[in-house]
């Protein structure tokens, strides 16, 4: 028998059970020798809060048998038993809009996209009703739920699989959209999604489920809504999010050797937007470019461009500028995908655009 | 009578050629004939040959993902031999290669498409496929779209759809059956259940005793044959295709079938399901149990396959060559087809290769513009 759950059905009436958020310099270190990948790391986030909270539990197509068609929940089946742990028929606005109401009714789900490109046939359940649950019950039904799974282009998937959905999705108001750039932050973002007690977009990458760093065995937890300031520099800005962001620091350290240094803003969540610290930065250096994995029109990137005019106007010694793909659905072809997306060289030429006026 | 009965239904399960190459003479009366079997069999055994070859080029990096389509071969070939050849439409999801090629396909686009090229899906004019589609059940409403189009322009033509046992899991499948037959369009549905939708085995997937049932609650008729069975495949998607052509509408057809290979080559089937199942499904692989017929009529000899084999060979290492020798697009070509005139943004991006913030001189960006293609 699984034991009974006793916490209120309506979560928007509370208690919250929101972590204690500490400040970054007193976060756990991000030096150290315990290297796991990103997919581990999200999946620590996961099983440390199914562990603490019998409330959640993960669904989705091949995550319990399979261990998730990226293994992402390798061994959770057997941890947390085929109730907390479930695979889906193939039906994403079943599973979504299920899920939704299993979070009004006083669950946490984490509902995984295989890709987020299939979260396009649940756009009514996760746009329409869970953005919008808490608003139109005049505040009565919240839903703390977690939709995650693979976002962007990069793995030869053909422009239907291979969909960027930050731009898309970040233009409706009433949910939260996180977008991790490394094993660490995926750990401290997820866990935080998890306990939000608002529906939450957490978008992974395929690309970089492999990639490999420190991550800290305690629990910690990345509030939301704080950039991070991976390097600094006078010459420019360069504000990103997700996988791009690595390329940024790519570029910044090139163009360090021609002696040009920027700073690097990490954004972690798009929606809540941390304006404040892009715009302190870019008040200092005076130039920014915004790189974003997405198509340009009406895209993340536009915002960031808006908001940093609106707020550093006067402050601003070139044109702000955008490196986004280009505006065509994803090419298949490997060479042309490469060539479509933001990259080092691009970033590096926006860069020394602005700079060199 | 307070209670009574108001629905009843039951559904019909054919088999014609059994798994030793038995055919049952009855139900094969005015079906394929001997000129038939041997022509679809060449086209199964060609199409086993592009699936192992193609398997091989994804394992070299040559190829991006490729879903095999090994022992579906029958359930393909028959169904698409009942549809008449530039007339009736095909519209595919992935698995189904037999048919495609049979309907006039280049084999070289296969390859091309899941090569990564966008002009794989190019389809030549007469043959009349759309392209191959990998939004699980989405591409079953172009099937009933395109089927009510026929009918409002009178053409008696038909349309096939092909999907697997999981995509009758997505909504949109259910709402391509539900207009399909309320406007009564000349729509075939060919279930492939090849038991597994990657790693999620059919029972999973669904509480019903068959999939063919699920066209029962639309009103449609439905059946349920032996999908390793040319002659049951042909004679049911026949029966379907004449009832819509003759304005009968649309029809359900659930063809059982084994999926041989892995999901794609990203997908390791050991990993999930039995030896013994998949050594099971082996002996009904209907390659064989079609040579069985075929040697049991005199039709065919070791010699006959040997040579056969060596064509297969040939034709698809000219497959390959086609398809590796065209030239590689270049970075224009992801402009060429945005719209019937491409604007003035698209072509500064195309030129430039800026894709935004372009309100500056691209030279001074340092860009080089990448050479116009001739
Ligand atoms: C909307 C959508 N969801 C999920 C997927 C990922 N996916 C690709 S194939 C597949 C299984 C399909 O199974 P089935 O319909 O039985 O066809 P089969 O592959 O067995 O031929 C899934 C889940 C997808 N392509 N599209
Ligand atoms: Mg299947």
């Amino acid at each position: 028998m699984p034991e009974l759950i006793e916490t209120p059905i309506h979560p928007a009436a509370g208690p919250w059970d929101l972590p204690e958020f500490v400040s970054e310099d007193q976060l756990p270190s991000r030096q150290g020798d315990r290297v796991i990948q990103y997919r581990e790391a999200l999946r620590e986030a996961m099983a440390e809060e199914m562990r603490r909270d019998k409330r959640v539990y993960l669904i989705g197509e091949e995550v319990a048998q399979y261990n998730g068609a990226y293994k992402i929940s390798q061994g959770m089946l057997e941890e947390f038993g085929p109730k907390r742990i479930i695979d889906s028929p193939i039906s994403e606005s079943g599973f979504a809009g299920m899920s939704i109401a299993a979070a009004m009714y006083g669950l946490r789900p984490i509902v995984e996209f295989m890709s987020w490109s299939f979260s396009l046939v649940a756009a009514d359940p996760i746009l329409n009703n869970a953005a919008k649950m808490l608003y139109m019950s005049g505040g009565q039904w919240g839903c703390p739920i977690v939709f995650r799974g693979n976002d962007g282009a990069g793995g030869q998937l053909g422009s239907t699989h291979s969909w960027c959905v930050e731009g898309l999705f970040a233009n409706v108001p009433g949910m939260k959209m996180v977008i991790p750039s490394c094993p660490y932050d995926a750990k401290g973002l997820l866990k935080t999604a998890i306990r939000d007690p608002d529906p939450v977009f957490f978008l992974e990458s395929e690309r970089m489920l492999g990639d490999r760093a420190h991550v800290p065995a305690e629990e910690y937890y990345i509030p939301f809504g704080q950039a991070a300031k991976l390097r600094e520099g006078d010459a420019c800005t360069l504000v990103s999010f997700g996988r791009p962001v690595n390329f940024c620091l790519e570029a910044a350290r090139r163009l360090a050797e021609d002696g040009i240094e920027c700073d690097v803003l990490d954004m972690r969540t798009i929606r809540p937007l941390d304006i404040e610290s892009i715009a302190a930065s870019v008040q200092r250096t005076g130039r920014v470019v915004v790189v974003d994995q997405s198509w340009p029109f009406g895209s993340v990137a536009s915002e960031v461009m808006a908001q940093v005019c609106e707020h550093c106007f006067d402050w601003l010694d070139a044109p702000p500028a955008r490196v986004n793909t280009a505006d065509v659905p994803t090419p298949y072809a490997k060479g042309l995908e490469q060539a479509y997306l933001p990259n080092p060289d691009r970033i590096v030429a926006a860069v020394e655009n602005i700079v060199q006026g | 009578m307070p209670r009574r009965t108001v629905y009843e239904a039951s559904i019909e399960y054919m088999q014609i050629l059994d798994e030793h190459g038995n055919l049952d003479e009855k139900l094969a009366k005015d079906t394929l004939s001997d000129d038939d079997v041997v022509y679809m069999y060449e086209h199964m055994v060609t199409c086993r040959q592009l699936d192992e070859i193609a398997f091989k080029l994804q394992r070299s990096g040559r190829m991006g993902t490729y879903p095999q389509n090994k022992g579906q071969e029958a359930a393909a070939i028959g169904s698409g031999f009942a549809a008449k050849k530039g007339e009736d439409w095909l519209v595919p999801c992935y698995r189904e290669n037999a048919a495609l090629y049979m309907h006039g396909l280049p084999m070289h686009y296969i390859l091309l498409h899941w090569m990564g090229d966008e002009r794989g899906n190019q389809i030549p004019d007469g043959v009349n496929i759309t392209p191959i589609s990998i939004p699980i059940g989405t591409h079953m409403l172009h099937a009933v779209g395109i089927a009510w189009a026929m009918k409002l322009r009178k053409e008696p033509r038909v349309v096939l759809t092909y999907f697997g046992d999981g995509s009758t899991s997505e909504g949109d499948f259910h709402e391509a059956m539900n207009f399909a037959s309320v406007f009564q369009t000349p729509t075939v549905f060919i279930c492939q259940n090849n038991q597994w939708a990657i790693s999620t085995p059919r029972e999973s997937q669904m509480n019903s005793e068959t999939v063919a049932q699920k066209a029962l609650a639309y009103g449609m008729p439905t059946c349920q044959i032996d999908g390793n069975d040319i002659f049951a495949a042909y004679k049911a998607t026949k029966e379907a295709t004449d009832r819509a052509r003759a304005g009968g509408g649309p029809s359900f057809i659930e063809m059982v079938t084994y999926r041989l290979g892995d999901h794609t080559t990203a997908d390791d089937a050991r990993r999930y399901r039995d030896q013994a199942e998949v050594d099971a499904w082996k002996e009904k692989d209907p390659i064989i149990r079609t040579r069985l017929y075929l040697e049991s009529r005199g039709l065919w000899d070791d010699d006959r396959q040997i040579k056969l084999q060596d064509r297969a060979k040939t034709i698809v290492s000219e497959v390959v060559k086609a398809a590796e020798d065209i030239e590689k697009p270049g970075t224009d070509d992801f402009f060429d087809h945005m719209f019937a005139v491409l604007p003035e943004h698209l072509i500064r991006q195309r030129d430039t290769l800026r894709t935004s913030s372009i309100g500056q001189n691209p030279e001074q960006a340092g860009l080089r513009a990448t050479p116009a293609r001739v």
